[in-house]
């Protein structure tokens, strides 16, 4: 005789064993789409660049060595690769910058939208999401319009008399910081906007009635209460920023090269498979240790108080 | 049960002796509002919230602004706090004009009616909380957030997070928040309403200690009227963005001035009669079983033909025979503590009388019965609308 616990018990497992299974196909496609291209990655940058591109199966370290050194021709000497650096370096520099940029412009934003009355907020979520509509690269050819030496910006400083002859704006890294956050900027105000929009706004009022000014209500209750939609908005910003192509191509000119550029380069120009997934990998586990670091340090400081 | 315990008093702006409160200035008042409107919308959507309200609030008393919801009661508590602007009048403070001051920079703090504790912090750090914003030096503010968690006993718990406590807590917490800087004015904006009502009863016997300890003039806002009594020095009665009424507990159910405050404060009988030969506050008032009875006058009352006058249903007397009036019984309701009898007057007019009940013996009346009603000398008042 079972009793009632051992066939809860027995009802409990077979629930379990059912949520599996109908979960199975799903499971499947994800680990095989998700992990089997970067499982291909990982195993083609320790093979032999082929000489047409594609790889020879033969094992190498000499992709990796490649990432951030470079072997001489001559003499086989390894020294550090200064263009390899170079352009990391500018991505990170880069994407950080970009980061910073649109939480500078989406915060308020966001705080602007969330204050409004329910209808018109609506509407302002509609007018942020419009940018999506359109192709990243026509959005960022129009950006190249606007700040090229013949463009709108150029255009009223030299006739306002501010300048005499167009300043260079377009193909630096300007350029590619402006493209980037004007591409980005919805990433971020929209997660920011959730947050804030759950916001009781009464606790604003409660500090302001405990003497907190402006700024201090800003700084020690928004800030805090709102820190996980500027933590969201702030990792959807950084992944695609560090890893953006066409910003750079368009607006950078080409010269000022990024992450993917490079990368982009070693699988078609350079003919060196095993240096691209090498690079991707590195790419990959600088965005990790950013994100990492990035997420224990915030969660630290909202358990600071002061 | 909540005991009043002395020995936790606050080294209070006023200054207490043996739990008594002297104040300072007596007699002054810590609030005044002059002639304030607020209006709120453009246009054909304009609603006046406030409609030129003026009330002195003294200081150390335990003020209530008491009406059904709509009626500007959390309106005027805004203004007072800040949170809102007045469209026109002045807001005084000690005499000052505190109206464009923002709430920030007013000695005033507030009770939420949600409490608003701020999620991301600690009892104890939301307690500290202002005195942080003035900018004491952390000794102190750690002495007084020690002193309010005593004196709203809430010591055990002063690390807890303010979502891992029940609502009186939170209610408890709020309170010491709002007076850990010690304010001028302390301002509550329905703060009872949300706890049941064992505790509500114990929270309002705890508040009125603490008004007592601090000796803090408090402006408490509820829509409860028994509330209200219980609790205040005075009140003053609202409706449709107006003051109807001020006056202490006694006054306002003894005499009150309007139907709306006669009504919406306990039970009462409305009757038509012709009121004459005022003087002195009293007036003769002629009521349409012919009887004629001695009557408080409120204030502000312009002679007419047809007045209206209240009774209180446990004022009059039901007698067997005749009486001032006269009728029979309709309903009899038995309550506990007392019993109400439904009296249909030959005039029309309903009465209710309230009467206390007995362990022993009946009520003496039964449904059907032809009543008489008497109405002693102090009992009515005459309205002045």
């Amino acid at each position: 005789m079972a009793t009632a616990e051992q066939v809860a018990k027995e009802a409990e497992q077979s629930d379990v064993r059912a949520r599996w299974l109908l979960s199975a196909p799903a499971l499947l496609i994800i680990l095989v789409a998700a992990t089997g291209p970067l499982l291909i990655v990982l195993v083609y940058s320790f093979l032999t660049p082929g000489p047409y591109g594609d790889v020879k199966w033969q094992f190498s370290p000499e992709a990796w060595v490649s990432v951030f050194m470079e072997r001489d021709i001559f003499d086989d000497t390894l020294s550090l690769a200064a263009a390899h650096i170079t352009i990391f370096w500018r991505s990170i520099k880069l994407a950080v910058v970009t980061t910073i940029a649109t939480l500078a412009l989406g915060f308020p934003t966001a705080y602007f939208m969330a204050t409004r009355s329910e209808k018109t907020r609506d509407i302002w979520l509609f007018l942020i999401t419009i940018p999506f509509w359109t192709n990243l690269l026509i959005r960022t050819f129009a950006v190249l319009q606007i700040i090229r030496n013949e463009g709108i910006i150029n255009t009223l400083l030299i006739k306002a008399g501010i300048v005499s002859a167009p300043v260079q704006i377009l193909f630096t890294d300007t350029a590619i910081l402006v493209g980037m956050a004007y591409v980005y900027l919805p990433l971020m105000v929209l997660p920011i906007y959730a947050s804030m929009e759950k916001l009781d706004f009464r606790l604003v009022e409660a500090g302001y009635d405990l003497y907190a000014n402006r700024f201090q209500v800003l700084r020690r209750i928004i800030f805090p209460l709102v820190k996980p939609g500027v933590i969201a908005g702030s990792i959807l910003v950084f992944i695609p920023a560090i890893g953006a192509y066409v910003t750079p191509v368009v607006l950078g000119g080409g010269k000022n090269m990024m992450l993917s550029n490079l990368i982009e380069l070693q699988f078609g120009q350079g003919r060196n498979w095993p240096l691209g997934s090498a690079l991707s990998i590195a790419v990959m586990i600088i965005v990790m240790v950013a994100l990492l670091a990035y997420v224990r340090n915030a969660g630290r400081t909202e358990v600071r108080h002061g | 049960m909540v005991t009043i315990k002395t020995g936790t008093h606050l080294p209070t702006r006023a200054g207490s002796l043996n739990g008594v409160i002297v104040p300072e200035q007596p007699g002054k008042n810590a609030i005044e509002v002059r002639g304030v409107r607020k209006v709120f919308g453009t246009g054909e959507n304009q609603v006046a919230a406030l409609d030129t309200v003026s009330v002195s609030i003294r200081e150390n008393e335990f003020f209530t602004l008491l009406g059904p919801s709509g009626c500007g009661k959390t309106t005027l508590l805004r203004l007072i706090a800040g949170f809102d602007f007045p469209t026109a009048g002045e807001i005084l403070l000690h005499g000052q004009d505190i109206a464009p001051l923002p709430p920030f920079k007013r000695p005033v703090n507030t009770v939420f009616q949600s409490y608003a504790l701020f999620p991301h912090m600690t009892v104890a750090q939301n307690i500290g909380f202002g005195l942080e914003m003035l900018g004491k030096p952390k000794a102190e503010i750690e002495a007084r957030v020690a002193q309010m968690l005593k004196l709203v006993k809430m010591e055990a718990l002063k690390a807890r997070r303010t979502s891992q406590i029940s609502g009186g807590q939170q209610q408890r917490v709020a309170l010491a928040r709002a007076l850990a800087p010690q304010p001028k004015v302390l301002l509550l904006d329905e703060p009872l309403s949300a706890l049941d009502y064992k505790l509500r009863k114990e929270m309002q016997i705890e508040l009125k200690r603490l008004q007592h300890e601090t000796g803090i003039t408090f402006i408490f806002v509820t829509h409860d009227q028994e509330e209200a009594l219980t609790m205040s020095d005075r009140i003053a009665v609202m409706s449709a963005g107006k003051i109807l009424q001020v006056g202490t507990p006694r006054d306002i159910y003894d005499k009150p001035a309007e139907r709306f405050v006669a009504d919406f404060i306990g039970e009462t009988n409305f009757l038509t009669a012709a009121v004459a030969d005022m003087g002195n506050g009293k007036a003769r008032a002629t009521l349409k079983s012919g009887a004629v009875i001695e009557a408080t006058v409120a204030d502000g009352f312009q002679p007419k033909d047809s007045a209206t006058v209240v009774v209180r249903p446990e004022h009059a007397k039901l007698v067997k025979g005749k009486g001032d009036l006269s009728g029979s019984v309709t309903n009899v309701v038995y309550f506990g503590t007392d019993t109400h009898i439904h009296v249909q007057l030959d005039s029309g007019e309903a009465f209710t009388v309230r009467q206390q009940n007995t362990r022993t013996a009946g009520c003496g009346f039964e449904v059907g019965d032809a009543v008489g009603i008497s109405i002693g000398n102090d009992a009515a008042q005459v309205l002045r609308d």
